[in-house]
């Protein structure tokens, strides 16, 4: 047998790749969103609109859709969530508004509310008009770094208010997560960018590509040329394993690995080993896993410190990883990583067990033979953009108060970048709400 | 096993199940298959003198409710458009190989004597059991003073109906239109020319949409509408309402009812038993579905009869008449109260908004622990029964009625300007 990793490209036809990454859910058909919405309830103070972060009013939205005046439904979804079409494709509703729903308590079949908010959304962003007329311009000038949700967001509710806006991303496209990070079979199509050029249509909003900031340009800078600056940079940095092997070829971090997935257009030229180990318990690691087996991967095993229970990956998500023939493994953590000339051979965990309430590992030993090696044991904010000491930092994430003000006056922040939920639609809730605080700070505020 | 048997005004079938005067029942063929899924009888398409009538292409709207097809159900077609005498020899070649079930043959023609007299002995020779007079069709033939143009006049009710009876020994059916103010009017009159049953209700006079493209009435026949008839389930509850008057008016009673409108399931049918009537007829329920939802209707009907011990259909027929009463007659004491399951509830909130923006703010909307709470006010509540309704969980709000002290009627209320004794 060759000793070297079977690591490769190729590994299925054109055609069954386009397949593969097609859209996995679907739209609704205009009969099927029609019965789906009829079953909604109408309920008064609706536990799925507290259930969504951004608070849409979804028996509003899905009254609309019932009754045929989709132009309303999508007016009302966008006036909350601007993304209302990506987090239709992204959000896990299972644990948001699907799960709030009344429907999920009475028979476990929750209305699907994702499914209906992309039927509306959709509707809108076919029609290509724009549902929010702009404000006369007011002059002012906002930079926001960082064109994922959180600064989108942002951008279209400033820009909404007459304000300009120019978006700083280091990347080449915009997008942030959406365009690199989001499974593929979520997203397809360039959604993405589909939705970003919805968003700007608005008017009033530029987005600036390969401009890094700390490297290109300075905060003091930004905030000399613009009346306010919004952070929204997401975590550009990745937690290590720390253990023997980890600089190997074939170890990789597994959002490289999609990002890599994400920037190919059909998929073919991206290489996956034959056998894969995804090591970590949450979306990125569910993503990774399965993306893996779908590109051809022989065997994909996903290995998870803890149990089922404790894993971030919500139940749907791991149910669909065992769907796309991903074995799942619990209480294992990582020792060792082992191979032949500086390559991926093996990698081998210790079991792990709850003593007094609190994971140990102090069990036997297995090993796993694997051509690849993907790491999602999670994401860091990395703050060495920023100047240094400019603002504070709290539990590796840019402070903020309620409204996205960070402790440097007029400087915003928002996303994955701050505290709370790394979620496609919390981002799009801070983006939102800081623009409505740097609006309100810039229009009252005397002198500002 | 509950007996089925219908003997209903001189007309027997083995079940009270017949199809209504409609196109189910506009030809032979069609008739036939009916027949071999178990209908006890139909009512021919309405005949009609020669030269048959022309009817026009699209003929029915349709209201469609929350998903639900065919709620109600509106047709603008008019009666039989083939020749008397093809309806008349199928008419007969059907009740030679059917001897057992009714075979009932509905007319229409003007309003002189002499047609009647020409077209009765005709449908006497088919060998039908009986005929249904229709006085309710209330579009086109109405405006050829036909159909409900009779039936809307009482006087003229009573006059052909005696020309009927006098004309032939045949059982005969008089159909009443819905469309009048009061219905115990024709049914007086039918009864006082003669008639030996009346059936009821034919459909109702409506706009069932607009189209708002072509802006006209649907269906939009070349770009204009008109005004329709109404049936299917949504006119169960005006049918039930009318064929229960009848039932216990003293100055019908006894009269034999055929109950029409909105039966589709054996549970319809009970109703309309129990509200009076003798026989039931079908007609929207089969052109949605199909000749063999007949088989539950039996099969449902029978199993229900059997576990209220009910042995056959007399029995059943008119036994919820003496337990409708006028409004007056009901206990102002009597009182129920709504109770919540708060182990059903499902937190749609849609009791408390229905009671607190439009009826008794008899429904508290609480948090505890954060979860949300809905508390029936029992000092509030005014037994209404809104918040059971809207509940979309069943059993989760039931009425509970409370205990009564004696009977106190509006007659004898002190509230009562006019109260007896007064
Ligand atoms: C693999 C993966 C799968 C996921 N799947 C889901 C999912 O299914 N559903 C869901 O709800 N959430 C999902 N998430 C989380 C979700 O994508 C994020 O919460 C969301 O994208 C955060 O938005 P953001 O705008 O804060 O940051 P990002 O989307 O990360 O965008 C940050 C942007 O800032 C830019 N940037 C960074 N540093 C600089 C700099 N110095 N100068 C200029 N620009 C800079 C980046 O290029 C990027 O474009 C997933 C995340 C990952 C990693
Ligand atoms: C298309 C159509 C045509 C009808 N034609 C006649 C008719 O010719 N004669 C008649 O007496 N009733 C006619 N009716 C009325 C039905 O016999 C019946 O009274 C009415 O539809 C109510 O019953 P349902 O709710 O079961 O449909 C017609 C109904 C429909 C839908
Ligand atoms: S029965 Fe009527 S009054 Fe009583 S709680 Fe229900 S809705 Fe309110």
């Amino acid at each position: 047998m060759d000793p070297r990793p079977d690591i490769a490209a190729n590994r299925l036809s054109p055609e069954c790749l386009a397949i593969r990454f097609a859209d996995a859910h679907p739209p609704l058909t205009g009969g099927q969103a029609a019965i789906e919405a009829d079953r909604c309830y109408f309920c008064y103070d609706a536990p799925c609109v507290e259930a969504c972060p951004t608070g849409i009013d979804i028996p509003g939205f899905i009254r609309g859709i019932a009754t045929g005046n989709l132009a309303g439904a999508a007016r009302t979804i966008l006036e909350s969530n601007i993304l209302g079409g990506s987090c239709a494709r992204v959000c896990p509703t299972e644990i948001l508004c699907e799960g709030a729903c009344v429907r999920t308590a009475q028979e476990e079949k929750p209305v699907v509310i994702g499914a209906l908010q992309r039927h509306a959304t959709d509707w809108q962003m076919d029609e290509g008009t724009q549902p929010f007329p702009r404000a006369a311009e007011t002059g002012r000038r906002i930079a926001i770094v960082g064109a994922g949700p959180a600064g989108l967001a942002c951008a279209h509710r400033l820009a909404l208010h007459g304000h300009t806006v120019t978006i700083l991303d280091a990347r080449p496209r915009p997008g942030g997560l959406n365009e690199y990070g989001i499974a593929a079979y979520k997203l397809p199509d360039d959604f993405a960018q589909h939705e970003i050029d919805f968003i700007t249509a608005i008017g009033g909003i530029t987005i600036q590509t390969d401009r890094m900031l700390g490297r290109d340009i300075t905060l003091a800078e930004l905030e000399t040329t613009y009346d306010a600056v919004f952070l929204a940079i997401g975590q550009a940095g990745v937690r290590a394993l720390g253990i023997a092997g980890e600089e190997r070829d074939g170890v990789l971090n597994a959002v490289d690995f999609i990002a890599g997935l994400r920037a190919s257009s059909t998929g073919a030229d991206v290489p996956v080993g034959r056998r894969v180990v995804v090591i970590g318990g949450g979306n990125t690691a569910i993503d990774a896993a399965v993306q893996a087996r779908r590109l051809g991967a022989e065997e994909v095993t996903l290995v998870y410190r803890r149990g089922a229970e404790t894993m971030s990956a919500t139940k749907v998500e791991q149910a669909w990883a065992q769907t796309n023939g991903v074995a799942i493994r619990y209480w294992a953590a990582p020792l060792r990583i082992d191979g032949p000339d500086g390559a991926v051979g093996s990698i081998t965990f210790t079991r792990g067990r709850l003593l007094d309430g609190r994971p140990v590992h102090d069990q036997d030993t297995f090993t796993l033979e694997a051509d690849m090696v993907l790491k999602a044991v999670g994401q860091l904010f990395l703050p060495d953009p920023l100047d240094r000491g400019a603002i504070a930092i709290e539990n590796g994430r840019i402070r903020v108060d309620a409204h996205g003000r960070t402790t440097r006056r007029l400087v915003y922040a928002g996303g994955d970048c701050t505290p709370g939920a790394d979620l496609t639609v919390v981002a799009v809730r801070e983006g939102r709400d800081a623009a409505e605080a740097i609006h309100a700070d810039l229009t009252t505020a005397t002198g500002a | 096993m509950a007996d089925l048997r219908s003997h209903f005004a001189g007309i027997r079938s083995p079940n009270p199940f017949w199809l209504a005067s409609a196109p189910p029942t506009d030809k032979e063929y069609n008739v036939r298959r009916a027949l071999e899924a178990g209908w006890g009888g139909v009512v021919w398409k309405t005949l009609g003198e020669d030269p048959p009538v022309v009817n026009v292409s699209s003929r029915y709207g349709a209201f469609n409710y929350n998903g639900n097809r065919l709620v109600g159900l509106n047709n603008i077609e008019l009666i039989t458009d083939r020749p008397l005498a093809v309806n008349l020899a199928e008419i007969k070649s059907v009740k030679r190989d059917y001897p057992d079930r009714a075979i009932v043959v509905s007319l229409m023609v003007p309003c002189v004597e002499e047609s009647w007299k020409r077209i009765l002995p005709l449908v006497e020779e088919t060998g039908a059991d009986g005929i249904e007079l229709n006085f309710g069709c209330p579009h086109g033939m109405s405006e050829r003073n036909m159909g409900s143009a009779v039936g809307q006049v009482p006087e003229y009710v009573e006059m052909v109906t005696r020309w009927v009876k006098q004309n032939t020994s045949m059982p005969t059916i008089v159909k009443l239109t819905p469309n009048i103010t009061d219905i115990m009017q024709p049914a007086t009159a039918a009864l006082r020319g003669g008639a030996d049953a009346v059936s009821l209700i034919n459909t109702i006079q409506s706009v069932v949409a607009v189209d708002l493209d072509a802006m006209a009435p649907m269906p939009v026949v070349g770009g204009l509408g008109t005004h329709g008839g109404y049936c299917g389930p949504a006119v169960k509850p005006i049918a039930l309402r009318m064929v229960g008057e009848i039932a216990r008016n003293p100055a019908t009673r006894g009269l034999p009812i055929s109950g029409i409108g909105g039966i589709s399931t054996w549970r319809d049918a009970a109703e309309f038993l129990v509200m009076g009537a003798g026989t039931l007829q079908v007609c929207t329920a089969a052109m949605h579905y199909g000749f063999r939802i007949v088989e539950d209707m039996i099969d449902g009907l029978s199993h229900w009869m059997d576990q209220k011990g009910f042995a056959t259909i007399d029995d059943v027929t008119g036994r919820a008449i003496p337990n409708f009463v006028n409004w007056n007659q009901l206990n102002l004491k009597f009182k129920t109260l709504a109770s919540i399951d708060q182990d059903a509830c499902i937190k749609c909130g849609l009791c408390h908004i229905a009671c607190e923006d439009t009826s008794h703010q008899a429904i508290a909307k609480l948090r505890v622990d954060g979860t949300r709470r809905y508390e029936v006010i029992d000092e509030e509540c005014v037994g209404c029964n809104l918040c059971a309704h809207v509940c979309p969980v069943d059993d989760c709000i039931t009425m509970v009625p409370q205990p009564v002290e004696g009977v106190l009627t509006w007659p004898q209320h002190p509230n009562n300007p006019a109260r007896v004794g007064k």
